[in-house]
């Protein structure tokens, strides 16, 4: 029986590094082409007019000004109503379930679940629930609602690591102190718990500001300056959308507007992984 | 709780809305009618289907590899500095919302598609633009799952005289497997929803493609464009449609548990 | 042009019990004034020391005196930690180990290592065995498979997973992992092996099954086992070193045989060491 000699593994070594070196590269180039391009058509058209001025001519002149409210009422809404639902479900699961009851195990299967539903069947389904049922028709309010649905799953995660990462001799403290559970949570948790939930809301947000196919058949599309909660407005995603497929010539425009909603997003993803990183102490993904 | 009252609250309202086109078209002729032409009182699913399935199946071959090899560029063959660049890079396309893809695509991809074999919205746009939009989530939860394998076995495999690839293809990739795996199907169900970016650039033509060069349309962006002007029967398939989406997830997720469950210790 | 450590390409591989017996005081690995460092700190500094072919030496000493760091560097596995810095000279069988041109992936074939905690890959028991193998060029299967069959065999192991050898490594017990991690090293017919305290991971069952296997590596392989336990290394070892901290870093306080370093120690350090008054 022979020995092992060694095979030669350096041709093989060095086919795997140049396969992911190239790998590394395409995507690399690829992504550069993409934001280069929207940076380079979209920056000439920014200014502070452009970001207060009400949309000209189908929104080819002019800025996006009553957009930006829009938005951020639609925003509002969605987390008025997902915060307060979030932060209940998320202390339900930290607190009153362990991590294997049949209980906490459902409910984190639906969270799942519910994440993975598409966000045009989210516009369907806010379309015929909020809208038409409940009687909204196409309004912020009825978008703020779909949104909100899409967005507590990402929220009660987020929160609920944020309460199981309080450590176990906070509690203990308090109870040795005779201090009542609702005192406890109140007083010592909640605080304590505001990292993960502050991260929950970050990441919330930049979905909710990136979803376009759940705002199209909920809050509608007009683009003037919204006077209530139940008044149709255009979402900057839906804006983007409109003048890349319905108006002709709206590109520069579009452009523009991209680069404002990318820079919102990357202002408020890199906050929460910021937050993450150093309040929670971990990395996270942000999808 | 809450959330599994929403779930059966989406599923009771898409069903209720799509029982007139079940009780007045019947289930089966969703499928096996001519053509998709609501104002003629057809309502073939099919190509649509096809349309949904080739631009997931596409996207999902093509990034995989490439977000898997990225994630272990990271890890395992980049220096420090550049990992780290990289890694911030893959984070922020993560976080771009899909109708920016999709603008891009139809401003710069379907221009040069068109160059070179007209039309330029098709298939390989769809298929294009989809790759890009999942590869980025890829890579990060593969990057996540390379950096949960113990040193220990990388150790293990250096003190053994194995070669870098040679502990990547043979000890990582094995102790990696279920997040990666984990990853992929979470993406793929992410292409089968897509709706903006595919709508933006497939062209929606109702039609089986047969090249990638042909108008496709999905079932999510059929939804998109006719919802807005679809009344009774046409609205009911409309939803019909979604319950179908639903179906495909749930089934894309039942099939990954089933996997998973079957292979963790293999 | 890379130099590589030079293959005996014609040396027969025995199994254990047919090798023949060698303890010449021989040195096979010869290290001088060797010294480690993590950025800054060092680990331990200017420790010479050699090796003798076919015997066991025990490298013995309280812990964080950098005996695990000496062993890793052995076999140039200090190159996988960032910042770390070694200097001194260090030569197996005449082949300069710690020159940059040296092809460490033959080196580390030729040096094996087993470690604290059993580390077996996620792998079937087959394919934790076969995987180096294939590796390392045998691509034969007959070959393969005897050659797993016979390092189980020596290990003890054969008996007990012959009927499952495509089950996961992983569901081994703690012995038989490590057992299995040994097999794992032995498989490729190293000259030397490494093996960092390899029973303290392990309950007094397994760890009486692994030191009996060490008694019987005697004389077949070099052996060079770091270990805590005093009692464990006046069984097993032929030669023993002690190493110490001193200044600030690691330092060899006192090397020679077994029976020397047990019995009639020269340094007062040593005779506190090893009769228990100190460490």
């Amino acid at each position: 029986m022979a020995e092992p000699v060694g095979r030669n593994h350096m041709p093989r070594e060095w086919f795997a590094a140049v396969l992911v070196w190239s790998a590394a590269a395409l995507v690399t180039v690829t992504f550069c082409w993409l934001l280069g391009d929207i940076l380079w058509h979209g920056l000439s058209q920014i200014s502070w007019t452009f970001l207060t001025a009400p949309p000209r001519n189908a929104g080819r002149e002019g800025g996006i000004g009553p957009i930006i409210v829009s938005t951020a009422l639609i925003l509002g809404v969605c987390l008025g109503v997902s915060l307060p639902i979030g932060v209940g479900t998320a202390v339900l699961l930290a607190e009153f379930t362990t991590d294997d009851s049949l209980f906490g195990r459902l409910t984190r299967r639906s969270l799942d679940m519910l994440s993975g539903v598409p966000s045009i069947v989210f516009g369907l389904f806010g379309n015929a629930f909020f809208c038409k049922t409940l009687g909204l028709g196409f309004s912020i309010l009825s978008g703020g609602l779909t949104l909100a649905c899409m967005v507590l799953p990402i929220l009660i995660r987020s929160t609920e690591e944020g309460f199981r990462a309080v450590p176990a001799d906070y509690r203990l403290s308090a109870a040795a102190l005779g201090l009542s559970r609702t005192t406890t949570l109140v007083h010592l948790l909640l605080p304590a718990a505001v990292p993960g939930l502050l991260v929950g809301l970050m990441l919330g947000v930049g979905r909710a500001i990136a979803e376009t196919a759940a705002l199209i058949f909920t809050s509608g599309y007009v683009d003037r300056m919204p006077e209530s909660l139940l008044d149709s407005g255009r979402a900057l995603s839906i804006h983007i959308f409109d003048l890349s497929m319905n108006v002709p010539g709206g590109d520069a425009n579009a452009y523009a507007s991209a680069l404002v909603l990318v820079a919102l997003l990357l202002a408020i993803n890199g906050t929460a992984s910021w937050l993450a990183e150093h309040w929670l102490h971990r990395r996270i993904v942000t999808i | 709780m809450i959330a599994g009252a929403i779930v059966l609250l989406i599923v009771v309202f898409l069903v209720m809305e799509a029982l007139p086109a079940l009780r007045h078209v019947g289930i089966a002729r969703f499928f096996t009618d001519p053509s998709w032409h609501p104002a003629e009182g057809l309502y073939d699913l099919t190509p649509m289907l096809w349309g949904t399935l080739f631009a997931m199946v596409g996207s999902v071959l093509i990034a995989t590899p490439l977000g898997i090899l990225s994630a272990v560029f990271c890890r395992y063959y980049a220096p420090p500095a550049v990992a780290r660049t990289y890694r911030k890079l893959i984070e922020l396309l993560a976080g771009i919302p899909s109708v920016v893809y999709g603008f891009w695509g139809l401003v710069v991809l379907v221009p040069l598609i068109g160059a070179i074999h007209p039309p330029g919205p098709s298939l390989l746009a769809g298929v294009a633009i989809l790759t890009i939009m999942i590869l980025p989530t890829i890579a990060l939860m593969a990057d996540s799952s390379l950096t949960n394998v113990p040193q220990q076995y990388v150790r293990g495999a250096a003190a053994l005289g194995l070669s870098r690839w040679a502990t990547i293809r043979g000890v990582v990739f094995p102790a990696a497997k279920s997040g990666l795996f984990t990853g992929v199907i979470l993406e793929t169900g992410r292409a089968i929803g897509e709706t903006m970016a595919i709508l933006m650039v497939c062209g929606n033509v109702v039609q089986t493609p047969h090249s990638l060069f042909d108008p496709i349309r999905t079932l999510t962006a059929n939804i998109a464009l006719e919802m807005a002007y679809a009344v009774g029967d046409h609205r009911a398939a409309l939803f019909v449609s979604g319950l179908v989406l639903m179906a495909m997830i749930a089934a894309l997720v039942g099939a990954a548990d089933w996997i998973s469950r079957g292979r963790i210790y293999g | 042009m890379k130099s590589s450590v030079p293959t005996p390409g014609t040396r027969p591989w025995f199994p254990l019990e047919k090798r023949p017996a060698c303890c010449e005081p021989t040195p096979i690995i010869e290290v001088e004034q060797l010294s480690l460092h993590y950025g800054q700190k060092p680990a331990f500094h200017d420790v010479t020391l050699s090796i003798n072919k076919g015997c066991i030496t025990a490298l013995v000493g309280p812990s964080g005196c950098g005996k695990t760091s000496f062993l890793t560097s052995l076999n140039r596995l200090t190159d996988l930690i960032p910042g770390c810095r070694l200097s001194g000279r260090i030569r197996l069988d005449g082949l300069d180990v710690l020159a940059p041109h040296t092809d460490v992936i033959r080196l580390r074939r030729r040096v094996g290592m087993i470690f604290q905690k059993p580390n077996p890959f996620p792998l079937s028991i087959k394919k934790n065995l076969e995987f180096p193998l294939r590796e390392h060029g045998i691509k034969d299967r007959e070959q393969i498979g005897t050659c797993i069959e016979t390092v189980l065999r020596d290990v003890g192991l054969w008996e007990e997973v012959k009927d499952r050898l495509n089950s996961p490594a992983l569901a081994l017990s703690g012995g038989q992992q490590q057992r299995l991690c040994m097999a794992r090293a032995l498989v490729l017919s190293p000259d030397v092996l490494l093996m960092d305290e390899p029973c303290s991971a392990l309950d007094p069952l397994s760890s009486g099954i692994v030191e009996d296997l060490l008694v019987g590596l005697r004389n077949r392989y070099t052996v060079l086992i770091v270990t805590h336990n005093l009692a464990q290394a006046r069984r097993i070892a032929d030669y023993a070193a002690l190493l110490w901290i001193q200044n600030g870093a690691g330092q060899l306080i006192e090397a020679g045989t077994a029976k020397q370093i047990f019995e009639e120690p020269r340094e007062s350090l040593t005779a506190a060491y090893v009769s228990g008054m100190r460490g």
